[in-house]
């Protein structure tokens, strides 16, 4: 379903459609992080790819245009650089232990420690929020400060306040002349 | 966007709900999945929803830009004040034990409350400021291009 969805996404030429079926394609990882226990990860995926990244991509579509352009390069070298960056992740799947095996290195390293500890110490069941609010705290402190920047970044660029009130001002001025 | 009657009334009915699951997922965060984050990103839906069908303006009554401008700084205020509070009552930086001294696990329990609250705040403000941004540019396609 995802590998349908990522050509027909590939395929098509209608920027619309692309905004939608990428949606689609999250929903889709989203259900893939639920079949793999993620549930924190699939709420994102849902939330955010499906949701909210839909609504920006077709407020960009509103603000440029509705087809993409045909390209007339050949698609033979990016075809193949994907080609050889796919076999090397798969290449490199090879090694790594099956899903949910006990002695994959995830479930040895700090894993075991976080689990017992917690209970005793932090005294929540869910321990997800127990690692990324409490024993992560730092990490999660950082994460905020880049969705700050991320949001304070997006509005310098693209919502011109201090153009708007520069034309305002401007307004006034020829009002007072 | 007068005449989509349907739209407008399920929305109307959505939004609460939606509101409601945010909440939900925001202060439950300690037993079920979810927490700041989501939250916030579902918050922010609510209001995207709303704006997409009631228009930019009349979302933009209920929620102003310039309070959405504070708001996305506060959650990183009110995330990094627990750091500092917990200095302040002689512990280390986000030691959330400081906030109950006698009872250190509750004190965690305050701490990631307050802390995934400012992680809410600032994820909802972030989400709802870029779509202000978007939506508030004048569009280049007419309704009928869709």
């Amino acid at each position: 379903m995802l590998v349908l969805t990522a050509v027909a996404v590939v395929r098509m030429r209608s920027l619309f459609a692309i905004a939608m079926l990428s949606g689609v394609f999250s929903l889709l990882s989203a259900l893939l992080f639920i079949t793999l226990d993620a549930v924190d990860v699939a709420f994102t995926e849902a939330a955010v790819g499906a949701g909210i990244s839909a609504v920006l991509v077709l407020g960009t579509l509103a603000l440029t245009s509705r087809f993409e352009k045909p390209t007339k390069r050949s698609p033979a070298l990016p075809l193949f650089v994907v080609m050889v960056t796919g076999a090397a992740l798969i290449y490199g799947t090879l090694d790594m232990p099956n899903l949910g095996s006990a002695d994959a290195p995830a479930q040895l390293h700090v894993g075991p420690d976080y689990l017992e500890r917690s209970v005793e110490e932090i005294d929540i069941p869910n321990v997800v929020t127990s690692i990324l609010a409490s024993y992560r705290g730092f990490d999660t402190l950082g994460e905020t400060a880049v969705v700050f920047t991320a949001g304070i970044g997006v509005l310098m660029l693209i919502s011109g306040l201090s153009r708007r009130r520069r034309r305002d001002d401007e307004d006034d001025e020829s009002e007072e002349v | 966007m007068r005449h989509h009657l349907i739209l407008r009334v399920i929305t109307k009915l959505l939004v609460g709900a939606i509101m409601l699951f945010a909440f939900y997922v925001q202060f439950h965060g300690d037993f079920s999945p979810g927490g700041g984050f989501q939250a916030g990103v579902i918050m922010a839906v609510a209001f995207i929803l709303y704006g997409l069908v009631f228009s930019l303006h009349n979302v933009q009554r209920v929620f102003p830009p310039w309070l959405v401008h504070k708001l996305v700084a506060l959650g990183v205020l009110i995330y990094a004040g627990t750091g500092v509070v917990s200095m302040f009552l002689g512990y280390t930086f986000l030691d959330y034990g400081s906030f109950v001294p006698s009872h250190p696990s509750s004190g965690q329990h305050y701490g990631i409350l307050v802390v995934e609250l400012g992680v809410g705040v600032t994820v909802t403000a972030v989400m709802v400021a870029i779509y202000y941004a978007f939506a508030g540019r004048p569009p280049r396609l007419s309704d009928e291009e869709w």
